[in-house]
């Protein structure tokens, strides 16, 4: 009678077990929910130097992927966790962080910077990134409402070369000034 | 597996959304904890697993049940202690605005049992029904494994707060040309290069204010448990014979009188500053719950949605969990609980659960301006069901690097802005 209940029981714990085994993969809430912890809640970054993720547009989130993948793009964490996701999980988390709103972040920026940053964005950048940066167009990503510390980071290595520059980007960008780069930074922080 | 066990799963499987519907409806057996979840423990797991149920599910009740008003961040505690931060404000959170964001009911009460068998949490503000518990209360020291240890006099400040405070002022009043004594417990403890950025900001701290000093590392372990490579480089370029590093030093006894520790009962060191980071275990709670397995330490959950393997619909997440290769810090819990709220949210709606997946980044200040990182991606492994780290997705800096410093403020920011709004 015993050897009967514990048979059952076994019979009960590969019932729960098999559940577990036939879970869905990893579904693009569950893959994105753990980049917040670094990114922000559903990709609204709070901190400075870290890009928020949230409405940017899908095709460059997965360009910028396959990047750190390769090693076209350096970086530091990123470069070792992309690793971590196949082809198809990026694509997943492209889309959930796409249809999130974009985050209202609150850089200072200095209005003089900005006033410039206007006019180095007019001569050099809105070919490419559209409507003050808040819209993209192919895989261009959305830079406007980014933190300044971020753009700052980013700018620097495409200014020192760290960072690769597209052909189309370095024949418009190849001339401007530190100065000017840092007014670039400054306009596109302050745009919402 | 023969094929027809494959197919006898299979079937099963077909069957699993009608299981766990099945077992959602044993918890309700309670009627007074339907649809409700109850979290214990406000720190860097049970914010997220509270937040994250509401998130995903709005009609499920959850109270988060945390004996204090503010929670003190770990992560980041070290500049702290090394002088790079004034005082702990930046680290401390409160839960109204996650409170009031997410309609979590937090309740500051002191958890004394879980009654498993009635679903039922026992606090000092009274019975908690539930029909799923999260479990995330943190460690506990193992102080009977250190002879009369006591932490007023060589504080371990591995839970943040007044020992923190306490063991900056101990520093503040050492003697320039005095010694500290760092001792660091056996593996696994909560926050692997934890103790080895310690070293680095004591020494940082030493370097700048109090010359002529030294810490001596008494280290449990055969080696630098994490990170070696670049603490080694780091500890070598800017804090050349201050930092003394002894492998394979227990310290099994403490005499508080005299201000010495000793070694496996025989070795004698002595210090100014004795700062003892005491072996650990699973919180209190999950002690008193029932919920650690056979090694009496930690306790052993399922994979996917951190089920007790004692207690069914008790979830154990962060340090107190066994969570396979993921190691015991900060991120893994934010991480873990949310794949343990997403599991349970699918289960109380009789939906199929998803698999696991997991990160963990964990940044070490080794200068005022250097910081390093390790990360790692986790899933469950199909056929061992164990968790276990993404090939290729495990890996450390290549150097000491100013950049990861910013990355790291950044971290901090968003983690324990997440955790509380």
């Amino acid at each position: 009678m015993r050897k009967k209940w514990s048979g059952l029981a076994l019979a009960f714990v590969a019932l729960v077990f098999s559940a577990a085994a036939y879970a869905v993969p990893p579904t693009a809430e569950i893959l994105s929910y753990a980049c917040a912890g670094c990114h922000g809640t559903n990709g609204a970054s709070a901190g400075p130097s870290m890009p928020s993720l949230a409405g940017q547009s899908k095709v460059f989130f997965i360009d910028a992927m396959k990047k750190f993948k390769s090693g076209e793009r350096s970086g530091t964490v990123m470069t070792r966790l992309v690793k971590g996701y196949s082809d198809e999980q990026i694509v997943a988390m492209a889309d959930f962080f796409a249809k999130q709103k974009p985050a209202a972040q609150t850089t200072a920026v200095d209005p003089a910077l900005v006033a410039q940053g206007k006019v180095v964005y007019d001569n050099a950048c809105k070919r490419c990134h559209l409507e003050n940066g808040k819209e993209f167009e192919e895989d261009t990503p959305v830079v406007a409402g980014q933190w300044l510390k971020y753009l700052q980071i980013q700018m620097g290595e495409f200014r020192d070369g760290k960072r690769k520059i597209s052909e189309k980007k370095a024949e418009k960008v190849k001339s401007l000034t530190a100065a000017e780069w840092e007014a670039a930074a400054h306009f596109y922080a302050s745009q919402k | 597996m023969t094929m027809e066990r494959r197919n006898f799963l299979k079937l099963l499987g077909a069957g699993a959304g009608v299981a766990t519907l099945g077992l959602a409806g044993c918890a309700t057996t309670n009627k007074a904890g339907a649809r409700k979840v109850v979290v214990i423990g406000g720190g860097y797991g049970g914010t997220i697993a509270a937040k994250y149920l509401r998130m995903q599910d709005p009609t499920i009740e959850v109270t988060l049940i945390e004996r204090n008003d503010h929670f003190i961040s770990c992560p980041f505690s070290n500049l702290y202690i090394g002088g790079l931060l004034p005082d702990l404000s930046s680290l401390t959170i409160k839960y109204d605005q996650l409170a009031a964001n997410h309609g979590i009911k937090v309740v500051q009460a002191e958890v004394t049992g879980i009654d498993a068998k009635a679903h039922i949490v026992k606090t000092s503000a009274g019975d908690f029904p539930y029909e799923k518990c999260v479990v995330s209360p943190g460690i506990e020291f193992r102080t009977n494994e250190i002879k009369g240890y006591d932490d007023q006099i060589m504080p371990h400040a591995w839970k943040a707060g007044p020992q923190t405070v306490l063991l900056r002022k101990q520093l503040e009043a050492m003697k320039p040309g005095g010694t500290v004594v760092l001792s660091i417990p056996l593996a696994p403890f909560r926050c692997p290069p934890g103790p080895y950025e310690r070293t680095s900001m004591i020494a940082m701290y030493l370097k700048q204010h109090k010359p002529g000093s030294k810490i001596i590392v008494l280290d449990a372990n055969p080696d630098i448990v994490s990170k070696k490579g670049l603490f080694l480089k780091g500890w070598k370029k800017h804090y050349q014979g201050i930092i003394d590093y002894r492998p394979a030093k227990k310290v099994t006894e403490v005499d508080n009188k005299n201000m010495t520790v000793l070694i496996e009962g025989i070795e004698e060191v002595k210090g100014d500053v004795i700062n003892i980071i005491p072996p650990q275990k699973a919180g209190h709670i999950a002690h008193v719950a029932g919920l650690v397995g056979p090694d009496g330490k930690w306790c052993p959950v399922r994979s996917f949605d951190f089920e007790s393997r004692n207690h069914p619909d008790i979830h154990v997440i962060g340090d107190s969990s066994i969570a396979g290769a993921m190691p015991k810090s900060g991120y893994s819990a934010n991480s873990e609980a949310k794949v343990c709220a997403t599991n349970i949210v699918a289960m109380m709606n009789g939906r199929k659960m998803t698999e696991m997946s997991a990160i963990n980044t964990c940044y070490s200040y080794l200068s005022a301006t250097e910081a390093v990182s390790v990360t790692g991606v986790y899933r469950v492994n199909a056929s061992s069901q164990a968790i276990e780290a993404v090939p290729g997705s495990v890996g450390v800096s290549a150097d000491l690097s100013e950049t990861e410093a910013m990355y790291a403020e950044s971290w901090i920011k968003n983690i324990l802005v997440e955790m509380s709004t």
